[in-house]
């Protein structure tokens, strides 16, 4: 894939996200990870080669097909995109909005959300006045808000110390637990070591999939190992 | 830091997708009202030249003039009135009025001045013939008639005048309309362009919209709407100009030659219709523009 007539960013990749997997996203900044997510939540198209979604591939799909897909996948994105001339509700309230379900419908579900994510009472405020990592939180409940099948997250953590960055992981780790198949960029490598997920790792424009610890060593002893190593951030959550 | 005060959102969650734009678009809805306007003049003045020549082509068509030659030894004056009581025999000809050498010294004066016509200059004399109303100009029988009666005396059907006064009404349709398209497609090609700029201002909004997975029907629908308003209250705007600045000039004292080219006022169902409809069009042709601009900066995306 490569912007305008740039040179290549990615090439030569493949990869599956089997359903309700969780997969950490990582790589050197520029190398890539924001353009690879900007493929599977099909914001652009690849210069070559596919990308097949719920078993369909979108390079056949008629345009108008696309916005159903796309509502199939949150994106907490690396800059936001939240609009300041709305609300904190409003924002994340907006891919339900989009579908054309009236506000009665769904106020209370995403008042509930907001409070899950710690900001039921700054519903009503101008996200342009919130720290850092409320926007954060105000960016991921807008991507799970709907409900998504995959959840993609570019940087989720980038803005918060490492305290909130735990809990924010907890956070799609519970969501990960309902169902939904969750991407998870970061450069953060303490938050990787801290779950027992595959690592795709970006650089020089190709990708790297480690598999998760648990299939990497051999297995006898090591279910309870990883179990143990995994303890302290699943305790952490509950 | 220079934190600018940050405007409190809507509360409750109903806030408009598309944010109000304080004072973005008054230049647009100005340039558009006075478009607007001008094309509503352009049409006025059009409409009002067609409807002077039609009055003009009317008063010609349905009169017939004779002129009397003079002759050495005749009294003209006297031929005249022979000539008028002739005309009101003939079928189609509802009454006929000689005019005397005061007339015909008054038509002159212009060229000749008052007091420089010598008493004994022989002039033509006319006679105004009006016709019944529907009936064809019975330009030859009058003629024989009068030739018959011995009279030196021509009749004139006016054909050339008409002729000359419907060229000229045709040519002020042709500009009127001529203006009005041009004027319409300025408007069109101003309000397409804003409809851009104010897309491009608005580019994180379509943005998230659109990777929320919203249709692009459902986002042109936005600045659609947010096009048609705008475009329906600088065309009302414009549209109540026109109106004010015909009322003056038909209140107003002004040239009788100079009114054939300015709009006039008259409360006819065309004018009202045209000054109705003009809001409507311009909102609508903004709601276009808007809508193709949305669609082809979404094309361009995935
Ligand atoms: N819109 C764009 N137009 C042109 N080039 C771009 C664009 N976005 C990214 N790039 C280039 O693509 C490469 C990869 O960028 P990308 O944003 O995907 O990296 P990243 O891994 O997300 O980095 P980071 O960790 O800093 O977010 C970079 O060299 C960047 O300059
Ligand atoms: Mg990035």
């Amino acid at each position: 894939m490569r912007y305008g007539r740039g040179p290549e960013v990615l090439r030569d990749l493949s990869f599956d996200l089997p359903r309700g997997s969780f997969q950490f996203l990582t790589g050197p900044s520029g190398a890539g990870k924001t353009s690879l997510l900007k493929l599977i939540y099909l914001a652009m198209k690849p210069s070559s080669g596919s990308i097949s979604f719920f078993g369909q591939d979108t390079a056949t799909l008629p345009r108008e097909d696309l916005p159903l897909l796309r509502r199939r996948v949150g994106v907490v994105f690396q800059e936001f995109k939240l609009l300041n001339h709305l609300s904190v509700f409003d924002n994340a309230a907006l891919p339900l909005r989009v579908t054309g379900r009236k506000r009665s419908e769904y106020a209370e579900d995403v008042a509930e959300l907001l409070a899950w994510v710690g900001l039921g009472d700054r519903m009503d405020a101008n996200p342009a006045t919130l720290s850092g990592g409320e926007q954060q939180r105000v960016a991921i409940a807008r991507a799970v808000v709907a409900q998504p099948e995959i959840l993609i997250a570019d940087e989720p953590t980038g803005n918060v110390d490492s305290d909130m960055a735990m809990r924010l992981l907890r956070l799609f780790v519970e969501l990960n637990k309902l169902g939904t198949t969750i991407v998870f960029a970061t450069h953060d490598l303490q938050l990787v070591r801290l779950l027992d997920a595959p690592v795709m790792t970006l650089s020089n424009g190709h990708l790297h999939i480690r598999p998760p610890r648990s299939q990497r060593l051999r297995p006898e002893p090591l279910e309870s190992e990883v179990y143990v190593e995994d303890g302290p951030a699943e305790d952490e959550h509950e | 830091m220079s934190d600018r005060q940050i405007p409190p959102p809507p509360k409750g969650g109903a806030g408009a997708l598309l944010p109000p734009d304080a004072g973005r678009d008054r230049p647009l809805f100005l340039v558009a009202a006075i478009l607007v306007f001008l094309a509503c003049i352009a049409a006025l003045g059009a409409r009002g030249a067609i409807v002077q020549a039609q009055a003009w082509t009317s008063d010609l068509e349905t009169s017939l003039t004779i002129q009397i030659r003079p002759v050495e030894g005749r009294d003209t004056e006297a031929d005249a009135r022979q000539a008028a009581e002739i005309a009101t025999e003939i079928e189609g000809i509802a009454a006929a009025t000689a005019h005397g050498r005061d007339h015909a010294e008054a038509l002159i004066a212009p060229w000749l001045g008052q007091d420089n016509l010598p008493d004994d200059l022989p002039l033509p004399l006319l006679v105004d013939v009006e016709l019944n109303p529907g009936s064809a100009p019975p330009v030859e029988a009058l003629q024989s008639a009068l030739d018959e009666a011995g009279l030196a005396a021509s009749v004139d059907d006016h054909a050339r005048w008409a002729g000359a006064v419907k060229r000229a009404a045709g040519l002020a349709r042709t500009l009127g309309i001529s203006l009005l398209a041009l004027l319409m497609g300025a408007a069109a090609a101003v309000i397409a362009f804003a409809a851009r700029a104010s897309l491009a201002a608005r580019i994180d909004v379509i943005d998230a919209l659109h990777l929320s997975g919203a249709e692009d029907g459902f986002i042109a629908q936005l600045f659609q709407r947010r096009f048609f308003m705008l475009g329906l209250k600088s065309g009302t705007a414009g549209a109540l100009i026109a109106v004010i600045v015909s009322l003056l000039v038909s209140w107003g004292d002004t040239p009788a030659d100079m009114l054939f080219f300015l709009p006039r006022w008259s409360m006819n169902p065309f004018e009202l219709l045209m000054l109705g409809l003009a809001p409507l069009l311009s909102g609508a042709t903004a709601a276009l523009s808007a809508r193709l601009a949305v669609a082809t900066d979404l094309r361009q995306r995935w």
